[in-house]
């Protein structure tokens, strides 16, 4: 990929965009080059979809009951073991 | 039954140290799911995730006495966590592992390389067991100050600050290394996923 002056300038703000922390004037600066540089908007599409990915893998990941119930138990806690 | 609402009101760290074990069993119900996510994400092994789980609340419990409350319980117990985390990464790896400023690079990100477009993927696709794989696969070849920071960041959903506190770095470094983990993670899911649109 080529990368023009203003690629690499929303590179080092690429993360901050994302999380919606930039201030207005450089979100619709950013915006405007999104528009006309269909690279740097697959990777803004991308770095969002991976950061998604990886949220939605964790949300179904469950502790197992027996590590739940190793846990309680060592820590000498066999009263409060949820059921 | 309590809820979770109720649960947090019960923990408070007067509670914990006079070894209330309603306080402890709360402490433990609010966190240690979050806990052992951030081990096996960490670790990628369900043994060792267990392990730390186990020895983050030992250690929790044991010294309680010494919290001064000048950060949150939950980020005194992600600290904790993480400090097992590591001990087990230098146990295994036998080498120095450190989140340190001073172990990490703080060079900017990576350019990009692979401009594929897979967002278009369905989720169920995205997800499936293979897809899963490789997303634990990725995680496992960032180095651990950047996967520190992308777990406690992106997965567990803590605010730069609190990530920062955790790993004792500076808000800035939590930024860079933010970025570099998710450009490294980026490029590693665009040539897997890549490959199966192409």
């Amino acid at each position: 990929m080529e990368h023009s002056s203003s690629c690499k300038h929303l590179l080092g703000s690429l993360s901050d965009y994302v999380d919606g922390e930039l201030s207005k004037e450089l979100c619709a600066e950013i915006e405007r080059h999104l528009a006309d540089c269909t690279n740097c908007q697959v990777v803004v599409d991308t770095l969002r979809r991976t950061i998604e990915l990886y949220k939605a893998a964790v949300s179904h990941e469950t502790v197992p009951e027996h590590v739940v119930q190793r846990l309680y138990m060592r820590l000498n806690l066999d009263d409060y073991i949820p059921h | 039954m309590v809820d979770r609402l109720a649960r947090r009101e019960l923990v408070t760290p007067a509670r914990l140290k006079a070894k209330d074990p309603e306080a402890m069993a709360g402490l433990v119900e609010l966190y240690s799911a979050n806990i052992y996510r951030l081990a096996l994400k960490m670790l990628n092994n369900e043994q060792d995730a267990e392990d730390v789980l186990q020895e983050t609340f030992i250690k929790a419990f044991r010294s309680v006495d010494k919290f001064e409350e000048r950060s949150s319980l939950s980020t005194w117990l992600y600290r904790i966590a993480m400090n097992e985390v590591l001990m087990l990464l230098r146990k295994h790896k036998q080498e120095v592992i450190s989140v340190d400023e001073e172990q990490a690079s703080e060079e900017g990100a990576p350019e990009p390389v692979e401009i594929v477009d897979w967002c278009c993927l369905p989720e169920k696709e995205l997800l499936d067991s293979e897809g899963r794989d490789h997303l634990n696969k990725a995680i496992e070849r960032l180095s651990p100050a950047l996967r520190a920071v992308f777990v406690l960041r992106d997965i567990q959903d803590l605010s730069v600050r609190d990530t920062a506190e955790t790993l004792n770095i500076s808000e800035a470094a939590v930024k860079t290394r933010l970025l570099r983990a998710r450009m490294q993670l980026r490029e590693d899911l665009s040539r897997y996923y890549g490959k199966r649109i192409a």
